[in-house]
């Protein structure tokens, strides 16, 4: 734990190419692009099984739930392998992560509304299009930020593991303390990485909060399920 | 009713856990031994290094010994020098094949790797602590190298490590995690090599072969037993000057797990252990991808101890 | 990649039954022992949060804490304290088992009603007899949801441990990077997934055998 902190706070390795401030945005970078694709797919995608049949959406919803159990590193491996070694192919399997809690939760958030706010709303003539964007989607704001928080943590942490086909980020320091035995760079890479993680944590509550409709602040939901 | 369905339940979660907890091992013995009292069970655990190449000559020792009626458990794909050396001093292992020279490296440094095998496992063994030692060597090396490929070779006129240095500030150069650590400054003394970039392969080394064909690096530390050299066409760069030192296959041994016959047995594997058999056997793991316990019992049968 | 490597090489699956039955032992071990654990610690630590409620916030933190460190650190710390025995990586997996657990051990018993609770009480149940045969059964739907994603999670996470030679069919994984080959990557994957979800369903039976009164 000392090492770690004297590798911290070592001025030294905050420079050059291989300093932190390059890695943490390197990290940062990969999470954010992981992410944003996630929620590119995990969102409409919920949303649209919301409305669809129970047993379409039970079937995907499981598939969803699926896809962590996929083990990250022997996706990393596979894919590094078919695509010759490309760096972003290793990304891939980090949006296999992150879509399922975005999906997943975007869908119970449609899903628990009260069917009586969906009817008020197209009694006071409401097109589909309208209560989706302007009923729903408001409403399932605090669960989709739950999912999209659970997401981001994983990421940060899984993203690590990439270090192993040689993606950058704080990856690269766990692995080096591993390889040359410097406790000081993967306890301090560490450290990083824990940090990033409740930084990432606390900045999802608080946008979380923002986002969600004044009138509708529910206590946040901790618990981590399977539904179905 | 309810109680008795709890109770029903507590006894299904009690039959998983006697179904994962209660194996031939208990796992709370298994906890590193550090008092180092390997001697007490009469099992010899092989270990090895995280690359094929080690894994297979790990095989090959327990091969050897389980030939000899020795109890065997193997430990392998353990990671880096600096991961399973530990290891292997805590007494949680017993056996490791090791190479001399880099053996020798990582143990001093700044030592001068010396040109014959005898004179490295000398210095080696004298920075040993005590409990470990050295068994015989064998002829086959499986070296450090720096390594291009064929156009890089020809299009710089490349033979030797020598005829680097007029590029190498061009040049990135790739090797497994320590390879920067190990050899960036003997290089930049011995050679006057100063390399572009060093770029680290974490996952022990795999990647290289690939990295040199894609132009991620020009120049690479291929172990010279890789069967990629002889399939991709690689040229090996001779080092003129022996900065790589001597790696002859040598076993690595704790004193009090390993008896005079075990020991012997080791030995005469190494007696028969040729680089050129080295790559053979590596050609039908790397490219036929044939188990390296496989790979290593045909040795045995035809290299009987 | 060889570009003439076929992407399954089934004669190689065949002749690797055995070390599939081993590695999927191995893998068990590695993955369901932290859940046991876990959930040991889990239950008695979230009682006393749902009890308290100013020790929740800190605990819940701590957890989540838990939950963002990354698996191959805590490998490697200690892998100089418990070496190559399976504590190595079953540690961690507790710990994040743990932090999976804890959080839905309180909202599982907070969810319990009042009116449920003071009946209880009425009918002359003293606390440590309400809380183990109606709070925690009213629980157990919520806590079993936690047990099937920190089981789901562990299966899939322990091949990580393949990095420092102690991970199941993790180490498939590592072979096939290392001679760039396919077949026991996929392998592998299959096999876990297949594992995942086995106990996934095995769980959901076991919730409905010990709560019968919930619906379906």
């Amino acid at each position: 734990m000392n090492d770690g902190w004297r590798w911290l706070t070592d001025g030294a390795n905050w420079h050059g190419p291989d300093g932190i401030p390059v890695r943490l945005a390197e990290h940062l970078g990969y999470t954010l692009l992981v992410l944003a694709v996630a929620v590119l797919v995990g969102l409409p995608v919920g949303l649209l099984l919301a409305h669809a049949g129970r047993r379409t959406a039970f079937t995907v919803i499981n598939v969803a739930n699926g896809f962590r159990a996929l083990p990250t590193l022997g996706l990393l491996v596979l894919i590094f392998l078919l695509s010759a070694g490309s760096d972003l192919a290793a990304l891939v399997p980090l949006v296999a992560l992150a879509i399922p809690p975005v999906l997943v939760n975007t869908y119970e958030g449609v899903r628990q509304i009260d069917p009586r706010v969906r009817d008020a709303a197209l009694g006071m003539g409401m097109t589909g299009r309208q209560v989706l964007l302007r009923v729903e989607l408001p409403l399932a704001v605090p669960l989709i930020m739950v999912g999209a928080r659970t997401a981001a943590v994983q990421v940060v942490a899984t993203a690590t593991v990439a270090a192993y086909i040689n993606l950058g980020g704080l990856g690269g320091y766990l692995m080096d303390g591993i390889l040359l035995r410097q406790y000081g760079t993967a306890v301090g890479g560490s450290l990083l990485v824990v940090l990033l993680a409740v930084a990432v944590q606390i900045l999802f509550t608080y946008t979380g909060r923002l986002l969600t409709p004044r009138g509708l602040r529910p206590e946040p939901n901790n618990r981590k399920e399977i539904p179905g | 009713m309810r109680p008795l369905k709890i109770l029903l339940g507590a006894a299904l979660l009690a039959t998983f856990a006697a179904g994962c907890g209660g194996s031939e091992d208990n796992p709370l013995d298994g906890t590193g031994s550090t008092d180092g009292t390997a001697s007490t069970n009469e099992t010899i655990v092989v270990g090895s290094a995280g690359f094929p190449g080690n894994v297979l000559l790990a095989e090959l020792y327990a091969g050897a010994l389980e030939d000899k009626g020795v109890k065997v458990e193997r430990k392998l794909n353990i990671g880096e020098r600096e991961v399973y050396y530990k290891l292997l001093e805590n007494g949680d292992l017993t056996v490791l094949p090791e190479y001399n020279g880099a053996l020798l490296a990582y143990l001093d440094p700044k030592a001068e790797l010396p040109a014959t095998t005898e004179e490295t496992n000398k210095a080696a063994s004298a920075k040993l602590p005590a409990g470990l030692k050295l068994l015989d060597s064998s002829a086959a090396q499986d070296n450090d190298s720096l390594t291009v490929t064929s156009e890089t070779a020809s299009k710089n006129n490349l033979k030797t490590v020598e005829d680097l240095k007029a590029v190498a500030g061009d040049l990135v150069v790739g090797g497994p995690a320590p390879f920067e650590e190990r050899f960036k400054d003997k290089l930049s003394t011995v050679y006057g090599l100063k390399f572009k970039e060093w770029v680290p392969d974490r996952s022990g080394g795999g990647n290289i072969p690939t990295w040199l064909k894609s132009g991620k690096v020009q120049v690479g530390n291929v172990f010279t037993a890789n069967p990629a050299i002889v399939l991709d066409g690689l040229v090996v760069l001779e080092d003129t000057k022996g900065v790589f030192g001597l790696q002859n296959v040598t076993p690595l041994v704790r004193e009090d797990g390993v008896d005079a016959a075990a020991a012997e047995t080791l030995n005469k594997v190494s007696a028969q252990l040729t680089t050129e058999g080295l790559q053979e056997m590596m050609k039908k793991v790397a490219v036929d991808k044939t188990d390296p316990a496989k790979v290593a019992a045909e040795w045995l049968d035809a290299h009987p101890v | 990649m060889n570009e003439d490597e076929p992407l399954v090489r089934w004669d190689w699956i065949h002749e690797h039954y055995g070390l599939f039955g081993d590695l999927t032992v191995e893998h068990l071990k590695l993955s369901l022992l932290p859940v046991l654990l876990g959930l040991l610690v889990a239950v008695p630590l979230g009682v006393l949060c749902a009890r308290w409620r100013g020790l929740y916030p800190p605990v819940l933190t701590a957890v989540n804490i838990l939950y963002s460190l990354p698996s191959l650190a805590l490998f490697l710390v200690l892998l100089d304290y418990t070496g190559l025995s399976i504590w190595t990586v079953a540690i961690p997996l507790t710990l994040y088992t743990l932090a999976v657990l804890v959080p839905n051990v309180v909202d599982g018993l907070r969810q319990v009603p009042d009116t449920t609770r003071q009946a209880a009480t009425a009918m002359g149940y003293t606390p440590l007899r309400r809380l183990v045969a109606v709070e925690l059964p009213i629980a157990v739907p919520v806590i079993i949801a936690g047990l099937r994603v920190a089981t789901v999670s562990n299966i899939s996470l322990v091949s990580v441990g393949a990095l420092v030679g102690i991970g199941g069919l993790g180490s498939l994984f590592k072979t096939g990077f290392d001679l760039q080959f396919t077949t026991p990557v996929l392998a592998g994957i299959v096999l876990i997934i297949i594992l995942a979800v086995l106990f996934d369903l095995a769980l959901v039976l076991l919730q409905r055998l010990l709560t019968p009164w919930s619906p379906r």
